[in-house]
């Protein structure tokens, strides 16, 4: 069907098996191998898994799975905070399906408050949580947003319109993080030779962002698409950079991502959003400057100011190595609680949370006996 | 079926009415809701004794006996309701043993408010769709609970069928080299209740599969030997189904995705809420183990048969391996790779990352 | 970390909102992020939005870039050099 050409097309078996086999190629060239690229996105993280390309990328390719996970980053502290708007508060919670299972303190979840009489709401889209508190007058509706610059616009434009509509029942938790920031935290932690850049965020916010990355550290960076052939195409723009010993910030994803991204976005997010001060990631600590804050002039629309809201820090205990993880300093398979202790149904931290988390992906997708990494 | 003979006193109000305490009660409103609802729909000379129980004159032999519950929201959906996928969902856990279904029960827990209307259109689709399977539903019961304590309806049924002797299905024994076979494309079912989701926005063409396969079934049997089980892959999907094999039999499972049949209608529903189509429910789908030289008789049964004309092979069983005594399932990708195809705890659940 | 899906718009609905299809699918979208759309346009999806634009022509060359690097038409003849 004509529709799904833009999928089907960038899927091309045999233009993936050509395009591999130019990739085994041009890493034999290489002078020093392995190279450690980064897929800095959870989605190209499950896109890896999802297609098999691991075990058929060259052997001197080395992929570190990035931190581009916001379900991953996301503070136990913020998911009590969630469940308590729902069970203590009151309030109906409108959330995304992936947070649904991931565990706040004592393995709380959304679901399991919903099973305890909350009233939780999956939406699949922003504007269904404003539907609700439309439908629901006479209850408080929580927009539970989370996501990165990708996520941020839609959340931004649902309070524009809340406040257009008058709404008096609806606000949202915001919990938006910023890419550059969680980047400049991951290269001042761990060498790498290359990035492959997010899809999606970069639809948001272009490509010049990433300048410092290439500048600054030296690092060869090339936005990729979604789909297996972006992805092998854009590590082949990589290995060429490195074989050519630049670094520069390329763009591989030209059918969807402008240099300057889309200012409609930008310009709603900056409306309605300003930078905080520090926010908590989960496994990477406080990294400055890194998250949105809901601006005073839509307060009124902003949950936390509304409910009081304090979030907690809470720590992952100690044996877990998910900062590590998520820093690309170490894979999944070096964990010492990887698969045993630690498993998609009794996850431990971060990276084990969401199905595209570094540790997840493997578990859900490679093979348990280690051939894939 | 409880309640009295012959009741008296208006007629309940089929257009407007709705489901009142008193309906679950065995007294004389019970009774009204099986002579004017159940029996016109269901028909059979069993139930139209009206007796506690259905006397039943069975041969010798083997029989197949199952049950399952059904709660599906929303009740009705494009290509069935849960009265239909009730009684197809019956048939076909008896089919997957080789039985030929005869003999269902139908439970219903009805919530207070339910109209009454809706109540009749499920029941009529019920025994329509009996009857086009050839079984009869002689038995069933009623209750009712109060308003905020069901979801509108709940269907509970039990079936029993008979196994022709020489038939003998069973995952026991899998063995390495056997062949998988898929009826038709995946996803159907999931797919559409998940479009039916008014809040989300989507609008497709695409149906359920619900339907009966024990007459696919019966061809397959017939078609000669080498035919090992038999599973439809229901709630869960094809991956569901191939993980339990996986464990039961500790062998390795490894399918193509490259030869997995699929409508756009379900890729494009799976893409849109970021849903694995393997996870999908089928409601009129089957997956066939057999031995690895009768695949093509099997499959040239299959697709002469209007339940199966995509039927397809889809991969095989391979050696187990000490470090999975669960066995394994795994998928070479369309681009040459592998991926293991999990078992999900739960349901699938729409993504934004 | 971002899921979204090349969709057609199929459908104009008022000021900011369009009916976009995927194999057949349709699904209701916020326009508000995207300027005019047309009908035959293609966006990227994402959460009940349309984010971007997608650029047919980027497609093509995006696809022919892939191509040559395969290659498959002219430039390096990669598959012969395959040891």
């Amino acid at each position: 069907m004509s529709d799904l050409r833009y999928l089907e097309s960038f899927r091309d078996p045999e233009i993936g098996r050509s395009l591999l086999a130019s990739l085994g190629i041009l890493a034999r060239r290489l002078p020093r191998t392995p190279v450690r690229i980064m897929e800095f996105c959870g989605g190209h993280t499950h896109a890896f898994h999802r297609f098999g390309l691991l075990e058929l990328l060259p052997p001197e390719i080395r992929m570190v799975h990035g931190p581009g996970c916001p379900v991953c980053v996301l503070p136990k502290g913020r998911i009590d905070a969630a469940i308590d708007l729902s069970l203590e508060k009151g309030a109906v919670l409108a959330t995304y399906g992936d947070v649904l299972k991931v565990p706040g303190s004592h393995q709380r979840t959304l679901m399991k408050a919903r099973a305890r009489g909350g009233e939780i709401k999956t939406v699949v889209s922003a504007m269904e949580a404003l539907a609700l508190a439309e439908t629901h007058p006479d209850r408080e509706v929580v927009f539970f947003a989370i996501g990165f610059e990708t996520t941020t616009p839609p959340t931004a434009a649902v309070i524009l319109e809340a406040k257009r509509r008058g709404l008096r029942n609806f606000s949202v938790f915001a919990n938006h993080v910023l890419t550059p920031s969680a980047m400049e935290a991951i290269l001042s932690g761990t060498s790498l030779d290359g990035i492959i850049g997010p899809s999606h965020v970069s639809t948001v916010i272009g490509t010049r962002p990433y300048d410092f990355v290439a500048r600054i550290h030296k690092v060869p960076l090339v936005v990729a698409g979604f789909e297996p052939l972006d992805i092998l195409l854009a590590l082949r723009m990589l290995l060429s950079q490195i074989a050519e010993g630049r670094s520069e910030v390329e763009n591989e994803y030209a059918r969807a991502v402008a240099p300057e991204g889309n200012p409609r976005s930008l310009e709603l997010i900056s409306r309605v959003f300003e930078r905080a001060p520090a926010l908590e990631w989960r496994g990477l600590g406080l990294l400055p400057q890194s998250g949105l804050a809901i601006r005073e002039e839509f307060g009124f629309f902003d949950a936390q100011r509304r409910f009081s809201i304090e979030v907690g820090h809470v720590s992952d205990p100690g044996i877990c190595e998910c900062g590590d993880i998520l820093k690309g300093v170490k894979g999944p398979r070096d964990c010492r609680i990887f698969g045993t202790i630690c498993t998609p149904d009794t996850p431990v931290g971060a990276c084990m949370v969401s199905a595209e988390g570094a540790c997840a992906a493997v578990f859900h997708y490679g093979d348990r006996e280690g051939a894939v990494s | 079926m409880s309640g009295g003979r012959g009741s008296t006193g208006p007629r309940l109000d089929l257009e407007k009415g709705r489901v009142e305490m008193v309906h679950g009660s065995g007294g004389r409103a019970s009774c009204q809701l099986v002579e004017e609802i159940f029996l016109p729909a269901f028909d059979n000379p069993w139930l139209r004794k009206e007796g506690d129980q259905a006397q039943l004159d069975l041969s010798e032999g083997r029989w197949a006996m199952s049950t399952d519950s059904f709660v599906i929201s929303p009740v009705f959906f494009p290509g069935g309701d849960i009265g239909s996928l009730a009684v197809h969902g019956t048939v076909n856990d008896l089919a997957m043993g080789g039985a030929l279904p005869l003999y269902l029960t139908a439970g219903f827990v009805l919530e207070e408010g339910f109209p009454l209307s809706d109540l009749v259109r499920i029941a009529r689709s019920m025994g329509a769709a009996a009857r086009s399977c050839g079984v009869s539903v002689v038995a069933g019961d009623t209750k009712v609970v109060e308003r905020g304590k069901g979801d509108g309806i709940y269907i509970n049924t039990a079936g029993i069928g008979r196994i022709p002797s020489g038939v003998n299905l069973d995952p026991s024994g899998i063995r390495p080299g056997d062949a998988l076979l898929l009826s038709g494309p995946v996803g159907d079912h999931g797919a559409s209740v998940l479009a039916a989701r008014e809040n989300w926005g989507l609008a497709t063409s695409l149906c359920s599969d619900s339907a009966p396969l024990h007459g696919l079934v019966g061809a397959m049997v017939e078609s000669g030997p080498g035919l090992v089980c038999l599973r439809d892959p229901t709630r869960g999907g094809v991956a569901a189904t191939l993980n339990e094999w996986a464990r039961l039999s500790g062998l390795s499972f490894e399918i193509e995705e490259a030869g997995l049949p699929i409508r756009p209608e379900v890729k494009g529903v799976s893409e849109l809420l970021g849903i694995d189509p393997l996870y999908l429910a089928n409601e009129g789908r089957l997956l066939a183990v057999c031995r690895p030289e009768a695949a093509d008789t099997l499959l040239r049964a299959m697709r002469n048969h209007p339940a199966g004309r995509e039927a397809v092979s889809l991969g095989r069983v391979g050696r187990g391996h000490p470090n999975f005594p669960s066995g394994s399932v795994r998928m070479k990708t369309l681009m040459g790779g592998t991926r293991t195809v999990d078992w999900l705890l739960g349901d699938p659940l729409p993504r934004i990352c | 970390m971002c899921l979204a899906v090349p969709a057609r718009v199929e459908e104009i609905l008022g000021e900011s909102q369009a009916r976009v299809r995927l194999g057949g699918v349709l699904q209701e979208v916020s326009t508000v992020l995207v300027g005019d759309l047309r009908k035959g346009d293609f966006v990227i999806v994402h959460v009940g939005f349309a984010l971007s634009r997608l650029d047919p022509e980027e497609a093509e060359k995006t696809l022919a870039l892939m191509r040559e690097a395969a290659g498959f038409e002219g430039g390096e003849d990669v598959r012969s050099q395959i040891s």
